[in-house]
């Protein structure tokens, strides 16, 4: 791979890898607090899929950039700015519907843009690793959909609370859907879509489930980002405190 | 399973190697074990993991390359996800075994979808009645699902379609 190409592809490979790291890291707070025991197994089991995503696509990018040995170094010994984790992801998860409207969005997103690289990826190792991640994302997007459903359309109180959901999470959608000069190149060179193109997909979804829920969908004009630049929001350094602490703490340590 | 000349060896210390979570189950009876090749100096084992972010996975290739070391062969094991693992990869004993230890095998895949089962109905592996109600998608680990006999009152898992 000639160098510019691998740093495209590198670079293309922590974005998508970040997100997944960090709304795992997220997922998995619920660990022990999720309001049923069945919620308790559902969402660590999807923190899981999403660590396990991040997990390989690290390692993809390891073989590209032999400046990172492993995947725990990317993981676990970068700086704040180095993470290229959308701003949606690092949120606080705030309460049960809250965090099911926001993996109900990035799953879907997920979904569709794994179904694109499927077809026109021209980087293989991603190629194959988006048929099997399609299958997981679609499973996700659609528990979180129900949930969507089951809130939206329960009491007046659960419709308030997805309501404000909606409401809380809608400065962080444009950053979801904006193209830049680095997306750009990657859809030129058939390696990665481009964020607008997924759009129509995952709006017809989105707003299909909103409405069963009795939900309105929300404008999306992009108001907050930085995240695709290594500028976080103040949440990100308490996440990352908790999540490297074991690495920073204890060098090099492994199970 | 894909088996290259020569790797007879091989695949007579890997056929009965157990899975770590379902370790009544062989790692051939779920189709993990897709292939098994020689190149120069190696054997390579290809794998298939049930799911990508299966904790499992690590201690399969542990496994694998701690059984294949004691007759002197050490190899490189590669994962792979296209065409990407499927329930419908599990065998006929592989099923058997699952309904003997209480879990509800998956049903075949109807064709051309993702993880659509071809029938709806899961049959209770305690009391084999089929009037069961699924409680949660998740399960005790990502590849199982929660389910509740309506009859015998009792939760069993339900090994997803996928």
């Amino acid at each position: 791979m000639k160098s510019n190409m691998a740093d495209m592809v590198f670079e293309g490979l922590l974005r998508i890898a970040d997100d997944n790291l960090i709304l795992g890291h997220r997922t998995s707070e619920w660990c022990g607090h999720a309001p049923t025991l069945e919620e308790d197994l559902a969402l660590p089991n999807i923190a899981l899929d999403l660590i396990g995503h991040a997990q390989t696509l690290y390692c993809l990018a390891c073989e590209i950039n032999s400046r990172y040995k492993n995947e725990d170094q990317l993981a676990f010994l970068r700086l704040e700015h180095e993470y290229k984790n959308l701003l949606l992801v690092e949120q606080e998860n705030g309460d049960f519907g809250n965090t099911v409207l926001r993996l109900f969005y990035f799953s879907t997103f997920m979904k569709y843009f794994w179904e694109r690289v499927k077809i026109e990826c021209c980087f293989t190792k991603l190629k194959e690793f988006s048929e099997k991640a399609f299958l997981e994302t679609s499973y996700h997007s659609r528990y979180a959909s129900q949930w969507v459903v089951t809130l939206g359309d329960g009491t007046d109180e659960s419709n308030l609370k997805m309501s404000n959901a909606i409401a809380n999470l809608e400065p962080f959608l444009g950053e979801l859907f904006n193209n830049d000069d680095f997306t750009e190149m990657c859809s030129q060179n058939d390696f990665l879509p481009e964020p607008t193109s997924i759009f129509d997909s995952w709006k017809n979804e989105v707003k299909a489930i909103l409405q069963k829920g009795n939900l309105d969908f929300p404008d999306i004009i992009l108001k907050k980002r930085g995240g695709r630049k290594g500028e976080h929001s103040e949440a990100f350094g308490y996440l990352l405190s908790d999540l490297q602490y074991m690495q920073r703490a204890y060098p090099n340590s492994s199970w | 399973m894909n088996m290259e000349k020569g790797t007879e060896k091989a695949w007579d210390v890997l056929k009965d190697l157990t899975d770590p979570e379902l370790p009544f189950l062989t790692l051939d009876d779920l189709g993990v074990i897709r292939e098994i090749k020689r190149n120069d100096k190696n054997h390579v084992v290809t794998i298939a993991p049930t799911y990508i972010g299966c904790p499992a996975i690590s201690v399969i290739e542990e496994k694998i390359a701690s059984e294949l070391k004691k007759i002197g062969i050490s190899p490189i094991i590669e994962k792979s996800f296209s065409p990407p693992w499927s329930s419908d990869w599990i065998s006929e004993n592989g099923r058997k075994k699952m309904e003997e230890f209480g879990i509800s095998p998956p049903h075949p895949r109807k064709a051309d979808t993702i993880g659509e089962p071809l029938l709806k109905d899961v049959k209770c592996p305690q009391c084999t009645s089929y009037r069961t109600e699924k409680v949660s998608e998740f399960g005790s680990t990502a590849c199982k699902s929660l389910y509740r006999c309506l009859d015998c009152k009792e939760p069993f898992d339900h090994f997803k379609c996928v």
